[in-house]
């Protein structure tokens, strides 16, 4: 945040203890390995923007953490910060993305013709699919630290490069703060509509500065294709449609991204991206990918079944409630997603999700005959 | 050429233009947004504090929050005592709005002399249930709750403790530090309506003043219940004098006592209470300046609170009503909480002064409504 924190020369005055947070209460990644001696290392240091130690870890600190739920703890202020506190943010990223290296290179494929299938999911079972991801833009700083005036000027390049995209990509901006009453109630029916962040994790980080001043949703005249501007990331894309044509859904995510990507480049404002964290995102959990490829797919009897876990650990699935991520389920119809986001590529993550709601679905058909599934546990992925 | 005095540092934040980065504050209706043009922000965001604290610092929490048609908010608030100082341009006007036109000139009396105070012990506590005194206190040499960090922070508990520590007498007491409060001692505090809580309110955490929650916060009372203290929530210090009954007199007594020996003790320490001959006891937000207090009663009006110039008798007699919640809060049951509505350029007897003998003349008011009578030949002259 710009403020708090711009006196960091200052709290050197202070000893480490005096300076250190009080962790005692905190399960968060941060908390696990933030110790005293790695923070009298890093609190002199500074990014070239001036994001400091205390920037990265104040959401951590403030939000001790849920004891079935591991948060993160920590966030990037601009691309700087996973360089400058590596000490700190390298282990967490490697315990938070299945042991993930320092030296390991993250690869990025969006050649949605590499992907197997994905065409024919029953819509019986599957009533919804969905891809997102975010985007960073180089040569700003992130949502927790940016000012106003990089924040609209990210608005006005995602604005130039969205309303210059043509055919199925076609659409339309709306900002948040000049919105009407009659565009409002559609966004919100069409559910498209974000909100100020309430979450505190979320808040504490200063993500929610200045609202709604630069934030805006786009969506293409088909509702299929939709980008918000400055809400956690400096842009979110989601492509989504009803049914199971998930292959058409990742392809209209891929070639709408692309496009994106170029138009950015031409100005000079590529993504933020390297070889070794992929997309460089404002939360750890989201580099590499920033993929979330998931389903709305009924599955009441598999959900109940003693092995449902274990088989969505060994598919590298994650199912969530229909309202988003901490939701319940409703009806026995489950958000069922990748777990992964770093060390695997965009077409081997939505793969997973093609092969394993497939697999997930021949289940479900088996268990309404009274049929065992034993036979079809999967192997560990 | 930019003179950059000893009390400002140069900013070196590589930042876009004024204009790039000027709020929009078409839909704001806060003092701050009243006062912040183009202008003057360009001019301000060249500098910062010895600390750090810069013009956005100030005014986010105004930026954030535009504002209610009803009530005028403040906008903006201090991070440390410099701030007024080198914001001067935006805060002077924000100042003389807020405080009845008090000119960057004006010089504030401070007067902690409870002998002053005349009469007030006599409040009739068939009307009167409970009398009540609060200040705010800034420890010099630390940066205040928007902008300290945490050792600042533990550092202003430390030295907060050690000298409520010294306290004897009627005002030995007791520290119950946030963070390692008991289960009991918390719903004891509870009870005894003492407990504060992280701020929820917007105007708070978009300044920066939940950081770091609960380290460093804490409740100091005296075994009596009667002076009470709070540290690190909006103010480093907030102190309370309160009890049940209309014996103003008595809180205000203790009030004062209690206030001078906790100063006495900080400074031994090297470590005044903020404070200037212009602007009082200087605090986190501006409204607060000058005396930082609020001395008021709980008051049985159901008559005179449906009179048709109650306002206007409120108004004469500088006085402010809320319900019993506090501040926007409703009446309940025709009780309100009346109070002095000036801080700055008046003294902390004279605010006190206007208390006792405005509540005494509303209970006067009050009995003759009852009895059917008019109250139009006692109508109070504007104070």
């Amino acid at each position: 945040m710009p403020f708090g924190n711009t006196h960091n020369n200052f709290k050197l005055n202070y000893k480490v203890e005096e300076e250190y947070p009080d962790l005692s209460k905190h399960n968060n990644h941060m908390a696990k390995v933030l110790t005293k001696e790695l923070y009298g290392k890093l609190r002199d240091k500074q990014t070239p923007n001036g994001f400091t130690l205390d920037d990265v870890i104040q959401t951590g600190v403030d939000n001790p953490g849920h004891p079935f739920i591991m948060t993160v703890g920590c966030v990037a202020g601009d691309e700087e910060s996973y360089e400058v506190f590596k000490d700190l943010l390298d282990p967490i990223i490697s315990d938070r993305h299945n042991g993930y290296k320092a030296t390991d290179k993250h690869k990025t494929d969006l050649n949605f013709e590499n992907l197997k299938g994905g065409d024919d999911l029953d819509p019986a079972y599957v009533l919804s699919s969905r891809v997102r991801t975010g985007r960073s833009i180089k040569g700003f700083t992130l949502p927790p630290h940016s000012s106003r005036g990089e924040r609209r000027g990210i608005e006005k390049l995602s604005v130039e490069a969205l309303t210059s995209l043509d055919g199925e990509f076609k659409g339309k901006y709306y900002p948040l703060k000049s919105m009407t009453d009659a565009e409002q109630e559609q966004l919100i029916n069409d559910h498209f509509l974000f909100d100020k962040p309430v979450s505190p994790l979320l808040t504490c980080a200063g993500m929610a500065r200045d609202w709604p001043d630069g934030r805006g949703i786009w969506h293409n005249d088909s509702k299929t294709f939709l980008v918000w501007v400055n809400e956690e990331d400096h842009l979110r894309v989601i492509s989504m449609q009803q049914g199971g044509n998930m292959r058409e859904v990742f392809r209209r995510f891929c070639v709408g991204l692309q496009k994106i990507e170029e138009i950015f480049k031409k100005h000079n404002h590529g993504f933020m991206w390297n070889e070794h964290l992929g997309y460089i995102l404002t939360c750890p959990s989201n580099l590499g990918t920033g993929l979330r490829g998931g389903v709305h797919v009924k599955l009441p009897k598999l959900s109940t079944h003693p092995k449902f876990d274990e088989i969505l650990t060994r598919l590298r699935l994650q199912k969530r409630g229909t309202g988003g991520v901490d939701t319940a389920s409703v009806g026995g119809v489950f958000d069922i997603s990748n777990a992964d986001r770093l060390g695997s590529s965009e077409v081997a993550q939505v793969q997973l999700v093609v092969d394993g709601v497939k697999l997930m679905v021949e289940m479900e058909k088996k268990l309404e005959k009274g049929e065992a599934i034993d036979s079809m546990i999967p192997a560990q992925k | 050429m930019l003179k950059i005095s000893s009390n400002m540092a140069k900013l070196t934040l590589k930042r876009l233009s004024a204009e790039e980065e000027f709020p929009d504050l078409s839909q704001h209706n806060n003092h701050m947004a009243k006062f912040l043009t183009l202008d003057i922000y360009k001019k301000l965001r060249e500098r910062a504090t010895p600390n750090g604290f810069t013009i956005d610092g100030v005014i986010q929490t105004g930026v954030d929050n535009p504002g209610h048609p009803f009530i005028m908010t403040v906008g903006c608030v201090a991070g440390d005592e410099e701030t007024y100082e080198v914001f001067k341009e935006l805060l002077d006007p924000v100042i003389e709005d807020r405080h009845g036109g008090y000119k960057p000139s004006d010089k504030h009396k401070t007067d902690l002399n409870p002998s002053n105070l005349k009469g007030g012990d006599d409040l009739d506590s068939n009307y009167v249930l409970s009398s009540r005194v609060r200040t705010g206190r800034s420890v010099r040499g630390f940066c205040l709750p928007p902008h300290c960090s945490r050792g600042e922070r533990r550092a202003v508990e430390k030295l907060s403790i050690e000298a409520l520590a010294s306290l004897s007498g009627d005002l030995k007491g007791k520290y119950y530090a946030l963070k390692n409060m008991t289960e009991a001692e918390q719903q004891q505090l509870i009870d005894d309506h003492f407990l504060f809580d992280k701020p929820v309110s917007p105007l708070l955490l978009a300044s920066g003043m939940g950081r770091d929650w609960p380290d460093a916060r804490g409740i100091w009372h005296n075994d009596n219940k009667t002076f009470l203290v709070w540290v690190n929530e909006e103010d480093h210090l907030r102190v309370i004098s309160m009890q049940k009954g209309g014996n103003m007199k008595e809180v205000f007594d203790r009030f004062c006592t209690g206030l001078t020996k906790i100063e006495t003790l900080f400074k031994e320490r090297n470590h005044a209470f903020m404070w200037n001959e212009h602007l009082g006891y200087v605090l986190t937000c501006p409204s607060n300046l000058g005396t930082g207090l609020r001395a008021g009663v709980h008051v049985k009006l159901p008559n005179m609170s449906k009179h048709a110039k109650f306002e206007e008798v409120l108004k004469k007699l500088r006085l402010q009503k809320r319900g019993t919640g506090g501040v926007d809060t409703a009446a309940v049951g025709g009780v309100f909480d009346i109070s002095n509505a000036d801080r700055l350029g008046f003294s902390e007897v004279e605010l006190v002064q206007m208390v006792v003998d405005g509540v005494k003349l509303l209970v006067e008011m009050e009995k003759k409504l009852e009895k059917g009578q008019s109250i139009d030949d006692i109508m109070p002259a504007q104070k």
